[in-house]
């Protein structure tokens, strides 16, 4: 029976292709560096240089045009609750690498759901690899990416790159596929190439599937980079890791409840933009709040 | 309205679409299929040993310039498939499409996207109308594809949105409109390119039989200013019938009678085409001017003609009544033996009466386009066999009780 199993040696496999890929591939990963580097450190420290009483205002003024003026007070009590525990740079730092990650996520998930969407070749191919992206545990990223990146800032938003990727590219695929086939041919009918059936059918009837995508990715991308401070991304992740190590009870509840925080702004916020609010314009809509009328129909 | 401004320019007609001996063969290996196909095997036979289904095999017919041709069947006979064929929405396995002459199976893409914005364009069965769009935008919808202007497209959406009656709701969401509207809008979409060959893909199926009724008449409306070439897909006989000048009727993916429809409801080409006849309602298809019989005894007035020439004519063919038209053939009336035997007595020895006195009172007149179905109570009321005109008021025939009763009935034995 013992000759029957042979022993697969896969992590030593995996330790040789990251030590071959450090070795050869050591120009892409320096490019990668830099520009997730530039676009992490440069959102981080605008929102840090952003003045208080600036992103409470910003914040507030979404919300309210967004979702609602309950919203829109809970912001506000929620961003002084952060103030009060004084998480404010904590949390400013955690926006800013949620936001880089994320448009890293967006820029090579959506065009990888487009090309999923449209051939059943690429489909088959990524989505087991979307799979193992979702399934492994976070933590695994971090070995590798410390390995090309060293500790800090890039490593975590590239580990976060990659565990948030996959629902932004699933939900891109299913919301192009499920694109009723009548309005499909109906735009094949009228003479459009494939770039304006993409751009004049599928991704409007897809967007709130794409919303949904880019929604999950942002949740993902937050809860990521609190896991990324164990290798130095800096944020809220820090006092819930001194937490944990320290076992201070309270340091790590208050960096848990700034998590929570961003987490419900930010939800609320990117799933307002998956309602269909065909036709209305800023103003209208602003107006509307105003008049006491909420309701996000377009009845008329 | 329809099927008789066909039958009156019936006589020079420009083939505008015709179909050669198309094919199609869904599967991995449609050649291998096509040749047993041929070879006369049939489609569950050919789907039993080789997985491959016959969507259409061997269809023909041509279509002519201004006509609604109906393909009509039963859901799987073909013929969603074979109207997707006529836009290369789906590529035939085999055959040949040519729309003003030229082969579109041979066209590349770019000739092809060419043809579907400029000359032909189509309507759906769920309406397929962008949510995110308006009305006008999405009436705009091929337009706007082909690049015409902003300002250009949108009059000629409104013009179009006009047409269907629906320029008032141009700033209205889809979902704000009922399924007739939708489908209204739909039709918009589709004329707003003005194309050559409108294809309806079981455009109102979807709406309820009122709603239906109302849309085929639109259609219609449509039709009789401006004569398009309709390709119009439906599984409802009746539907075929009101609006088509010509049906194809497919059945297990083969055209299997072509003609108008009375020609189908005369002759059925086999057991299937008449099958559907069960649930329609022959008086819908033929008209009056069908049944009308030339039987009757006519006077024809003119200044000498007189009421006792008349009389005597009748007597001499023992006849009850005559029919009196002048020498245009323009219908003036009825007269029987009792009328005329009423007036004679009236008359002074040897005074001619004018014949128009003798004329019977309650007969109706019909004209020669109206239904059977519409003709059963101006027969049964009328005391004498009803007279039936052609639109110039010009005599065709006339129409008796037991004229009708029997063509009534000979229909419903024949669908039997």
């Amino acid at each position: 029976m013992n000759d029957f199993v042979i022993n697969l040696p896969i992590g030593d496999w995996f330790t040789a292709v990251v030590t071959f890929m450090q070795t050869h591939f050591e120009l892409f990963f320096s490019i990668v560096s830099t520009v997730i580097s530039f676009v992490a450190d440069n959102l981080t420290a605008f929102f840090n240089w952003l003045p208080a009483p600036v992103v409470f205002i910003a914040l507030a003024f979404l919300a309210l045009w967004r979702v609602g003026w309950q919203f829109m007070v809970f912001v506000l009590i929620a961003l002084y609750v952060v103030m009060g525990m004084d998480l404010w740079p904590e949390t400013m730092d955690t926006l800013g690498l949620v936001l880089a990650a994320t448009l890293a996520a967006l820029g090579v998930g959506l065009p990888l759901g487009v090309l999923m969407a449209k051939s059943d070749v690429v489909q088959a191919i990524v989505r087991p690899i979307l799979d193992f992206m979702q399934t492994l545990p976070a933590f695994v990223y971090l070995i590798p990416a410390v390995i090309f990146f060293g500790t800090g800032r890039v490593p975590g938003v590239i580990a976060t790159v990659i565990f948030s990727m996959p629902p932004v590219v699933r939900l891109m695929n299913i919301g192009i596929r499920y694109v009723p086939t009548e309005n499909v041919e109906a735009g094949k009918a009228f003479g459009c190439n494939g770039f304006q059936l993409l751009w004049r059918v599928e991704l409007p009837l897809a967007l709130p599937s794409i919303m949904a995508g880019i929604n999950q990715t942002i949740m993902l991308a937050l809860s990521m980079v609190v896991i990324a401070s164990m290798i130095g991304a800096g944020g809220l992740g820090d006092p819930v890791l001194a937490g944990i190590q320290q076992l201070r009870l309270g340091t790590g509840f208050q960096g848990g409840l700034g998590v929570v925080i961003l987490a419900i702004i930010l939800d609320r916020l990117t799933q307002s933009f998956g309602n269909r609010q065909r036709g209305d314009g800023f103003f209208s809509r602003l107006k509307k709040t105003f008049s006491g009328d909420n309701q996000q129909s377009g009845s008329t | 309205m329809g099927k008789y401004t066909y039958m009156a320019r019936g006589a020079r007609l420009n083939t505008k679409l015709s179909v050669e001996h198309v094919y199609k063969i869904f599967g991995a290996q449609p050649k291998r299929a096509l040749e047993r196909v041929k070879k006369g095997q049939g489609k569950d036979q050919i789907f039993a040993e080789t997985g491959m289904t016959v969507g259409v095999s061997d269809a023909s017919f041509d279509v002519n310039e201004g006509e609604i041709f109906v393909v009509m069947g039963l859901s799987g006979s073909g013929k969603s498939t074979l109207v997707r064929m006529l836009n290369r929405l789906i590529d035939p396995s085999a055959g040949a499409i040519k729309i003003n002459g030229r082969d579109i199976t041979q066209m590349n893409r770019k000739e092809l996207i060419e043809l579907r914005r400029h000359e032909i364009s189509m309507v759906f069965q769920s309406f397929a109308l962008m949510p995110h769009q308006t009305v006008l935008e999405n009436t705009c919808f091929g337009l706007a594809t082909a690049g015409v202007g902003k300002q250009e497209r949108e009059k000629r959406a409104l013009d179009a949105l006009d047409a269907v009656g629906l320029k008032a709701n141009a700033d209205s969401y889809p979902d704000e409109l009922s399924g007739g509207m939708k489908q209204r809008v739909g039709l918009a979409r589709a004329l707003a390119v003005n194309p050559g060959i409108l294809l309806m893909d079981e455009a109102f199926s979807a709406l309820d039989p009122l709603i239906r009724t109302e849309m085929q008449d639109e259609l219609l409306r449509l039709q009789s200013e401006q004569a398009r070439t309709v390709v119009f897909i439906t599984h409802d006989l009746d539907e075929a019938m009101r609006v088509g000048d010509r049906i194809a009727i497919m059945q297990n993916g083969q055209v299997v009678q072509v003609g108008t429809p009375e020609e189908i409801v005369r002759s059925p080409a086999n057991d299937y085409v008449r099958s559907f006849f069960r649930d329609v309602n022959v008086g819908h298809v033929f008209t009056a001017g069908d049944v009308a019989r030339r039987d009757q005894v006519t006077v024809i007035e003119r200044a000498g003609s007189s009421v006792r020439a008349a009389l005597s004519r009748l007597n001499k063919h023992d006849r009850p009544a005559a029919v009196v038209h002048d020498r245009n053939r323009r219908y003036l009336g009825t007269v029987s033996a009792d009328s005329l035997e009423a007036c004679i007595e009236q008359l002074s020895k040897n005074e001619e009466g004018n014949i128009e006195r003798a004329f019977v009172e309650g007969v109706p007149v019909v004209e020669s386009s109206t239904p059977l179905t519409e003709l059963l109570e101006p027969v049964a009321e009328s005391p004498y066999p009803v007279p039936v005109v052609d639109e110039n008021g010009r005599y065709i025939g006339t129409i008796s009780r037991a004229t009708l009763l029997h063509t009534l009935n000979r229909t419903e034995q024949d669908a039997a």
